[in-house]
């Protein structure tokens, strides 16, 4: 039986009055329960594609279901069956994060019996409760984009839109909503559709990443498999004794294309991928040449934006310019 | 001095400056005091006919002098405005890290408010005059009622600058402004004080802005009336003003 | 902790109404200087123009004893003007943040969010009402329609409040920024000025001065409120006043509708 995709976009375009396509004709399919990372500069059409395809936005062609409802023809039943949580982490700063929870649960028509319960339950999962009865507006980043999440999860949705969460935090807010994002999909099969510009937030949490650059996207597969494309990983070796260089290279050029520099180092590339490592050891242990330094270098996902655009995507793009009705 | 004057000018420059090439600063200054000649002379014109009013050059007139002083006076309020708008942004620590003489921001500012009511002042002036106001002063009358509003301008400009650096934030807006505003209505505005009645003949009395605004439409309709206690009035309340100022200005020092 | 199953159905409209005007009083309450400002200076004019104009009482004609009493009106005309403003910059601010996008995620009714935003403007219309017809009546002013009269005036002046709070969320929803209704108020102002705000139509003496004010419709909001103070039951007063704010409700109110349309653009 043929599984019937969470996401599922063809020819997706969205143009305004002024300026070029924002959204240039994109597929893309994300499988229920999967991860799906969209990565891209600033200006890239991340965020456009988020709003079309949570109907805040009407696609200017093209077609796309989410939960196996078009975005166009069945707006209600698609908003229904996703949580959001969009780029700005839009919240009242005079309401209490209870007051929040309540209002969305009250609005997402949860039964009364339901609300108190449901809003416990979020505050406890987010790591809130002892804050609940604060405004708003006295929580820190952190917090806001915690609340954030669970006001978008108050109906359990079946696919969460999430752009650019974790855009200001510090690193343990960041890993921690990492944490609870991976949880949501992997314990409990939701979809995750996220748009980030941080090829570590990508290469981290999503299942399968799509980079999208001037409304196109460029790329599309695991981190894995697109790091793989632009090539294998590569050791770079400092010999104790700068003197031992040549004969480090003669040791090294039986694992792979090698180059060498000025301070003695040598660079191979190890089309083995990262076990041909443990090899290199036992050679250099067996020939008695000491190692100042070792390093591993992998491909990155910045490497892989700039195979195919001719950009590095950190510092790339302009700001992202919020979309305007038409 | 010097160093005094050259942080004295550029501020004032760029007060003035930002005023005029930003109609939305720009144009309420002008519009609401040419707004109030308008509903006050306009729509209140029959007053004049109440028994025992008796103002020479007519209602016109008559309600031109408080207009006149009311734009002086918030000329001297929007300036404290836009001193907390500078604090809210940032920029007045800029200026107070490099300005040579601190105490020429002050200046720099209420000379700022000067050169913007002068605008106003002039368009209010003129709107009166279309408006078929009658002038019975001569000259050095004239130039008499353009010192009071000078002076009003520069005591409500050392009073919005002092609040705005003691608060430091744009949200002081209406704390700066209340009482001024208060203050120009607890006085005859809209008759002269003989016709008032009740409280508000006790309070106006006293008020300092009485003083002005009787000196002022006096020298209008060429009978002076105590212009020196008027001027007096006016340089007692910019003096203590200043103080106030400059406690404001050294609070903002203190609070870095 | 493993998730309880919740039912999920969505909302009647009354109760997302209820949900969004909860919302809106809660922040109108919690909000006390955006309460109390406006609430304080019509008072403040009141006290000032009540007693600095008493002389007009003197002109021929003057309709009322005292010009307190003819000036009563006046802070409940301001007062609305005031909430226009207030309502509308709530709305913007929710547009700005982005929190408008999340109410529109929901199953919430276009209709349920703009009345709904509108809770707080009602919350306060009511106490700004009450608190100027007490300090009215307490600076010895006599609501001449008596009691039923000054239910009449609540009523009266909270549709009107209502009427301009539309007016207000128009403005917000056609431009999403809160400077732009904050731009609104010096011309609600002006048309508040130029009107028989401060004295009787019959009584203004220059010609287009009148004109003006008898083209206004603030002038028949006003002298319908007035009515009820210093004339008793003045059946062309209280038609004019209440018609008048009907229309001018019920216009403000479609084009506030047909903007959150556009507003909202959900597929």
């Amino acid at each position: 039986m043929t599984q019937v995709n969470s996401i599922q976009v063809t020819g997706l375009v969205r143009e305004f009055r002024k300026g070029p396509r924002a959204v240039d004709g994109i597929n893309l399919s994300v499988a229920p329960g999967e991860i799906y990372g969209f990565l891209g500069p600033n200006g890239a059409g991340k965020s456009t594609t988020v709003l079309m395809l949570t109907t805040l936005l009407p696609p200017t062609s093209g077609t796309a279901t989410v939960g196996g409802f078009d975005i166009v023809k069945q707006g209600s039943e698609v908003r229904a069956s996703i949580g959001a949580a969009l780029q700005e982490a839009a919240l009242d700063q005079i309401l209490t994060g209870r007051e929040h929870l309540l209002l969305q649960a009250t609005l997402q028509g949860l039964g009364r019996a339901d609300r108190n319960r449901r809003a416990d339950e979020l505050l406890e999962r987010v790591g809130l409760t002892e804050a609940a009865n604060r405004r708003v507006g006295g929580y820190s980043g952190g917090m806001k984009r915690r609340l954030d999440l669970a006001l978008a999860l108050v109906h359990s949705p079946r696919i969460l839109f999430l752009d650019e969460p974790t855009t200001g935090l510090d690193v343990q807010s960041r890993t921690a909503l990492w944490d609870e994002v991976a949880r949501l999909a992997h314990e409990e099969g939701m979809t995750v559709f996220l748009t980030t510009q941080y090829l570590e937030e990508a290469d981290v949490l999503a299942d399968r990443v799509g980079i999208i650059d001037h409304g196109n996207i460029v790329a599309e597969g695991t981190p894995a498999q697109l790091k793989a494309e632009i090539g294998s990983p590569s050791v770079e070796l400092t010999p104790v004794d700068v003197a031992e260089g040549d004969r480090l290279a003669e040791l090294l050029a039986g694992f792979g294309e090698s180059r060498r520099d000025g301070r003695g180092s040598v660079t191979v590339q190890l089309p083995g991928g990262e076990s041909q490592l443990a090899e290199i050891i036992r050679v250099l242990d067996q020939a008695d040449l000491h190692i100042e330094l070792l390093q591993l270098h992998q491909p990155s996902l910045d490497d892989v934006f700039l195979a195919k655009t001719g950009r590095k995507l950190e510092g790339a793009g302009e700001d992202e310019e919020a979309p305007v009705a038409p | 001095m010097r160093r005094f004057w050259s942080v004295t000018r550029a501020v004032a420059w760029r007060s003035v400056h930002n005023t005029l090439v930003s109609p939305a600063i720009l144009l309420p200054s002008l519009i609401f005091p040419l707004f109030f000649l308008v509903a006050f002379a306009g729509g209140l014109s029959r007053i004049s006919d109440v028994p025992n009013f008796d103002y020479g050059p007519g209602y016109t007139s008559f309600q031109f002098v408080f207009v006149f002083l009311q734009s002086a006076a918030f000329g001297g309020v929007f300036t404290g405005f836009a001193v907390a708008r500078d604090f809210d942004s940032g920029f007045a620590r800029r200026l107070m890290l490099s300005a040579p003489r601190r105490s020429g921001i002050i200046a720099g500012y209420a000379l700022g408010a000067l050169g913007r009511w002068v605008v106003t002042g002039t368009v209010v002036t003129i709107a009166a005059v279309i408006a078929g106001m009658n002038v019975d002063g001569n000259g050095v009358q004239l130039v008499g009622l353009v010192g009071l509003g000078l002076m009003m301008n520069f005591a409500a400009a050392l009073w919005a600058c002092g609040l705005a650096m003691f608060l430091r934030t744009e949200q002081a807006g209406a704390l700066i402004q209340m009482p001024v505003f208060v203050a120009m209505f607890l006085a005859p505005v809209y008759v002269p004080l003989p016709l008032l009645t009740g409280w508000i003949h006790d309070v106006a009395r006293y008020n300092p802005v009485t003083k002005a605004l009787e000196a002022g439409r006096g020298l209008l309709a060429g009978s002076p009336v105590e212009v020196g206690v008027a001027f007096l009035a006016l340089a007692v309340a910019a003096s203590v003003l200043t103080v106030f100022a400059r406690g404001g200005l050294r609070s903002a020092e203190r609070a870095g | 902790m493993s998730a309880v199953a919740i039912t999920v159905s969505p909302p009647g409209l009354l109760e997302q109404v209820a949900a969004v005007a909860r919302r809106s009083a809660t922040r109108t309450l919690r909000q006390r200087a955006l309460l109390i400002f406006p609430m304080l200076f019509p008072l403040i004019l009141f006290a000032i123009n009540g007693s600095a104009l008493n002389a007009a009482t003197k002109i021929p004609g003057f309709p009322a004893p005292t010009y307190r009493d003819f000036l009563l009106a006046f802070p409940f005309m301001q007062g609305a003007l005031f909430i226009a403003v207030t309502a509308g910059v709530d709305i913007a601010r929710d547009i700005e943040s982005g929190y408008f996008n999340r109410l529109a995620l929901t199953p919430l009714r276009g209709e349920a969010m703009l009345i709904g935003q509108l809770g707080g403007a009602f919350v306060t219309a009511i106490s700004q009402s009450i608190v100027y017809l007490l300090v009215g009546i307490a600076t010895g002013v006599p609501i001449k329609s008596g009691v039923p009269g000054a239910f009449v005036l609540l009523i009266l002046a909270t549709l009107i409040a209502f009427a301009f709070a539309n007016i207000g969320a128009l403005l917000a929803l056609r431009t999403g920024t809160g400077e732009a209704v904050q731009a609104l108020f010096p011309l609600l102002f002006v048309t508040l000025f130029l009107s028989s705000s401060s004295l009787p139509r019959n009584l203004i003496k220059a010609t287009w001065f009148r004109d003006i004010a008898t083209y206004n419709p603030v002038s028949y909001l006003v002298e319908g409120m007035r009515s009820l103070i210093i004339k008793g039951w003045d059946g062309q007063a209280l038609y004019l006043g209440f018609g008048f704010a009907i229309v001018i409700g019920a216009i403000a109110l479609t084009l506030a509708s047909r903007a959150m349309r556009t507003r909202l653009v959900r597929t």
